[in-house]
C-alpha cells in the first residue's frame, strides 16, 4: 500500500518509505523513457515505410540504452567562453522538476508513490514551470548565437502556453471541486470521463501540452533546419543525455496527467488500474508521435498569437461554461 | 513618457550570424552571413565557392564527350538533362541528326529526371519547414525512377548516359513497360502528397505570400524556371524554343499568380504531372526498333565558332556556351547554370524577414550547390 493519503505527519517509518517510493519513480520514468524514445523510432520507422532500430538485442530493444551509454562516456565539454557554473547548472535545472512532478501522479488506485497532497495539479504546474529556467539558462550560457535564439524562443513559447495550459484544466478542477488528482480521478471513476464533459478543455490542453513539451509542430526552440538543435547545441555527452531525458520525462508526466484529468486516470473496466493507466499514457505519447509525423513547424510569431488570440479566450470561455454549468445543475 | 525614455536608453545591438557552411538547411555547402536584429534580417549576404571545382576551366582539357560526365556533376539530381544540355549544344554545332529512338529514350529519360528532381526539391523543402515524413516518402518513388535508371545505364545518380548524336545505351527488353506501370503508381502517390502537404494549415500559413516578388523583379535578376513562372510570365523553353522532339507532346506550362513561395512550392507537383503526361505519349510513341546513335565522326571536332544553346532544366534556363577553334577541345565553355542565377536573387528577399522565413525562402528559390559552385 502506497498511500499516504492518511498520514497527517513525518514519521521515520513513512519518511523512509517516500524515500524508497522515489528511487520506484525514478526507475520506473527512466524505464518508461528509455522505451518510449525506442517506440518513438520505432513508430516514425513504421509511419515512414523505414524499419527502425532493430540491430542491438532482439528487436533493437538494447538501442536506447546503448545510446545512452554512448552519452555516458563522451568526453565532457564544456565551451571556453561559455558561463561555466550557469552552463554547469542548467541540466540539473531543467531535469529535476521533470522528475519531482511524477511525485504526484496517481499510477492506480494504490500506487501513489511519494506525495497525495491536495494540490497536486497545482503543483504540477508549479513546478514544471521552473523548467523554463533551465532551458533559458542553457542557451544563455552556451554563448552560442543560435543557443541563444533557441532559449529565447523556448522561454516566449513555454510562458505563452503555460497560460492557457492551466486555464484549461481549471475546468477540470471544478469539475471535481478539487485540485487534488486522486480526487479527480475518483470523481471521474464513478462518472463520466473528463473528456466528454471538458471536451473544449482538452482539445486546449492537448494543444498547449504538445507546445509545452516543445514538440512537433510546436517544436520551435530546437528546430533542426533553422537553429539546428536550439538551445542545447552546445552540450554534449551526458549533460545532453539529462535535456534529451528532461524531454521525454515530461511527455511521459503530461501523458500521464492528460490520463489523470481527462481519461480517467487509473479506472476503467475488467483490467487493473496499472494497465489501464498504462495503455492512455501510451495512447497520448502514441498521438504525439503520429502529429510529429505529420505536421511541419509553426513559425514563432503565429505560435504566439495563437496561443494568446485563440487559446486563452478559448480556456476563459471553457471556465466560465464549466462554472455556469456546476451552478445550475 | 518614462516608458518610450527607458526603451530608447536599452542598448540593442545587431548580430551576425552565420547559417552555414554547415547547416542542416543549405542544401549542401552553402554559407550565408546574415546581419540580424531580434529575429528580423537586415541584411543577408551568400557565400559560396565551398564546391566549387572548376568545371569550366576543366573542360578546356577535355574532348567533347569526356565532358559529359562532368556535367553530371553540376546539379547532381539531375544528371539526365545536364548531360543533354552539353550534347544537344555540341549536336545543334555539327547540325547532327538524331535518330528516332534517341530522341525518344532523351525524352522519357529527361522527364523522368524532372519528375525525381522535382520530389526531392518538395520533399526537401518540407523538411526544411520541419515536417519529416514528406523527404522520406519521396525516396520511394525516386528509387523506382533511379533503379530504371539504373538498369538502363549502370548508375544511380551520375549517369553519364547521353552521347553526342544519341544515347550510350538502348533501352533492355521489358524496360518501356516499367516506365509504363510507373506512371499510373506516380499519379497516384501524387494525389498522396497533395493530400498530405497542400490543404495543411500550418504549411500555408509558412508559405503564403512569403518571398514575394513580381515578373519584372525575376527578369531584371535573368530568374528562370519556377522562379519565373511563379510570378505568372509564361517561358518555359520546351515550348518557347522547342528542342529535341518537344513539339510533339501534349503538355501544359503550369503557372503560379502571385510569386509566393506556395506558388513555387505547387508549381513543382504541377509540373510532375506533366512531366508524367509527356512521358506517357513517349512511351506509346516510342518506335519499336532502330538505332539509338546517329552517324558521329570518331572524333567530333566542332567547327570554329562560337555556339550556345539554352534548355529547360529543372531549376531554370540550363544553357552551355561554346567557343570552338575547331578542335576537339573547346577553346571556353561557359555554363549558364540556373541555380546559381537564381541565387542571386536571395540577398533581396531576404531584407526585413524573419529567421524563420529565411529557411522558407531559401528552400523555395531551391538551388543545388554543385550547380552554383560548378
Amino acid at each position: 500500500m502506497w498511500n499516504w493519503s492518511g498520514a497527517s505527519h513525518l514519521t521515520w517509518l513513512n519518511g523512509l518509505a517516500m524515500l524508497i517510493g522515489t528511487v520506484i519513480v525514478l526507475l520506473l520514468a527512466l524505464g518508461v523513457v528509455t522505451y518510449t524514445i525506442y517506440a518513438q523510432r520505432k513508430i516514425l520507422g513504421w509511419m515512414q515505410g523505414r524499419i527502425g532500430p532493430n540491430r542491438l538485442g532482439p528487436f533493437g530493444l538494447m538501442q536506447t540504452i546503448a545510446d545512452i551509454l554512448k552519452l555516458l562516456i563522451k568526453e565532457d565539454i564544456i565551451p571556453e567562453k561559455a558561463d561555466r557554473s550557469l552552463f554547469l547548472l542548467a541540466p540539473i535545472l531543467a531535469f529535476v522538476p521533470s522528475f519531482m512532478v511524477l511525485s504526484v501522479i496517481p499510477f492506480s488506485r494504490t500506487h501513489v508513490f511519494t506525495a497525495n497532497i491536495s494540490i497536486g495539479l497545482l503543483f504540477y504546474i508549479a513546478l514544471s514551470a521552473i523548467t523554463i529556467h533551465g532551458v533559458m539558462l542553457g542557451g544563455w550560457a552556451s554563448n552560442n548565437k543560435y543557443a541563444l535564439i533557441g532559449g529565447m524562443r523556448s522561454a516566449a513559447q513555454m510562458l505563452s502556453y503555460e497560460v492557457p495550459l492551466g486555464m484549461s484544466v481549471l475546468g477540470v478542477a471544478l469539475m471535481a471541486g478539487s485540485l487534488n488528482l486522486n480526487t479527480i480521478v475518483m470523481s471521474q471513476h464513478t462518472g463520466w470521463w473528463n473528456i466528454v464533459p471538458q471536451f473544449l478543455g482538452f482539445c486546449i490542453f492537448l494543444v498547449a501540452s504538445t507546445a509545452e513539451l516543445n514538440r512537433t509542430p510546436f517544436d520551435l526552440p530546437e528546430a533542426e533546419s533553422e537553429l539546428i538543435a536550439g538551445y542545447h547545441i552546445e552540450y554534449s555527452g551526458f549533460r545532453m543525455a539529462f535535456f534529451m531525458l528532461t524531454e521525454y520525462v515530461y511527455l511521459f508526466a503530461m501523458a500521464a496527467l492528460c490520463a489523470t484529468l481527462f481519461l480517467g486516470g487509473w479506472s476503467g473496466p475488467f483490467l487493473p488500474g496499472w494497465l489501464w493507466f498504462a495503455i492512455k499514457v501510451f495512447a497520448f505519447i502514441f498521438f504525439q508521435f503520429w502529429i510529429q509525423n505529420t505536421m511541419p513547424r509553426i513559425r514563432a510569431d503565429h505560435l504566439m498569437s495563437f496561443s494568446w488570440k485563440v487559446l486563452l479566450p478559448l480556456s476563459l470561455f471553457n471556465i466560465v461554461l464549466t462554472a455556469v454549468f456546476k451552478t445550475i445543475v | 513618457m518614462a516608458l518610450t525614455d527607458e526603451a530608447q536608453s536599452i542598448r540593442t545591438e545587431e548580430m551576425i550570424l552565420n547559417v552555414g557552411p554547415q547547416h542542416p538547411s543549405t542544401h549542401g555547402v552553402f554559407r550565408l552571413v546574415v546581419k540580424i536584429s531580434g529575429e528580423t534580417i537586415i541584411e543577408a549576404e551568400p557565400v559560396i565557392g565551398y564546391l566549387h571545382r572548376g568545371t569550366e576551366k576543366l573542360a578546356e582539357d577535355l574532348q567533347y564527350t569526356q565532358i559529359i560526365p562532368y556535367t553530371d556533376r553540376l546539379d547532381y539530381v539531375s544528371a539526365m538533362i545536364n548531360n543533354y544540355a552539353l550534347c544537344h549544344t555540341v549536336e545543334r554545332a555539327l547540325d547532327l541528326e538524331i535518330p528516332e529512338r534517341a530522341e525518344y529514350l532523351r525524352i522519357i529519360t529527361m522527364e523522368l529526371q524532372r519528375v525525381a528532381s522535382h520530389l526531392l526539391a518538395v520533399g526537401s523543402y518540407l523538411l526544411d519547414l520541419g515536417a519529416m515524413s514528406p523527404f522520406l516518402y519521396v525516396f520511394q518513388e525516386r528509387e523506382r525512377i533511379v533503379q530504371m535508371f539504373n538498369e538502363l545505364c549502370g548508375a544511380r545518380l551520375t549517369y553519364n548516359y547521353m552521347r553526342v548524336g544519341g544515347v550510350k545505351w538502348d533501352a533492355p527488353p521489358g524496360w518501356i513497360d516499367q516506365v509504363r506501370d510507373f506512371i499510373p503508381f506516380m499519379r497516384k502517390k501524387l494525389k498522396m502528397y497533395d493530400d498530405l502537404i497542400t490543404g495543411n494549415e500550418i504549411f500555408l500559413s509558412r508559405v503564403r505570400g512569403i518571398g514575394v516578388f513580381n515578373t519584372e523583379t525575376a527578369l531584371a535578376y535573368g530568374l528562370s524556371g519556377i522562379n519565373l513562372r511563379s510570378t505568372g510570365f509564361d517561358w518555359d523553353l520546351r515550348k518557347k524554343k522547342p528542342y529535341s522532339i518537344y513539339n510533339r507532346f501534349d503538355f501544359e506550362v503550369p503557372l503560379g499568380k502571385n510569386g509566393d513561395c506556395f506558388d513555387r512550392y505547387i508549381l513543382h507537383m504541377q509540373e510532375m504531372e506533366q512531366s508524367l503526361r509527356i512521358v506517357e505519349q513517349a512511351v506509346e510513341q516510342f518506335p519499336s526498333s532502330g538505332p539509338v546513335l546517329g552517324k558521329v565522326p570518331k572524333m567530333v571536332r566542332v567547327p570554329a565558332g562560337e555556339y550556345y544553346s539554352g534548355i529547360e532544366g529543372t531549376r531554370g534556363e540550363l544553357g552551355f556556351y561554346i567557343v570552338s577553334e575547331g578542335k576537339d577541345k573547346p577553346y571556353r565553355m561557359k555554363i549558364r547554370k540556373p541555380s546559381f542565377v537564381n541565387l542571386q536573387l536571395l540577398p533581396e528577399l531576404l531584407k526585413g524577414q524573419s529567421m524563420a522565413n529565411l529557411i522558407a525562402i531559401l528552400g523555395a528559390v531551391d538551388i543545388v550547390l554543385g550547380e552554383v559552385d560548378a
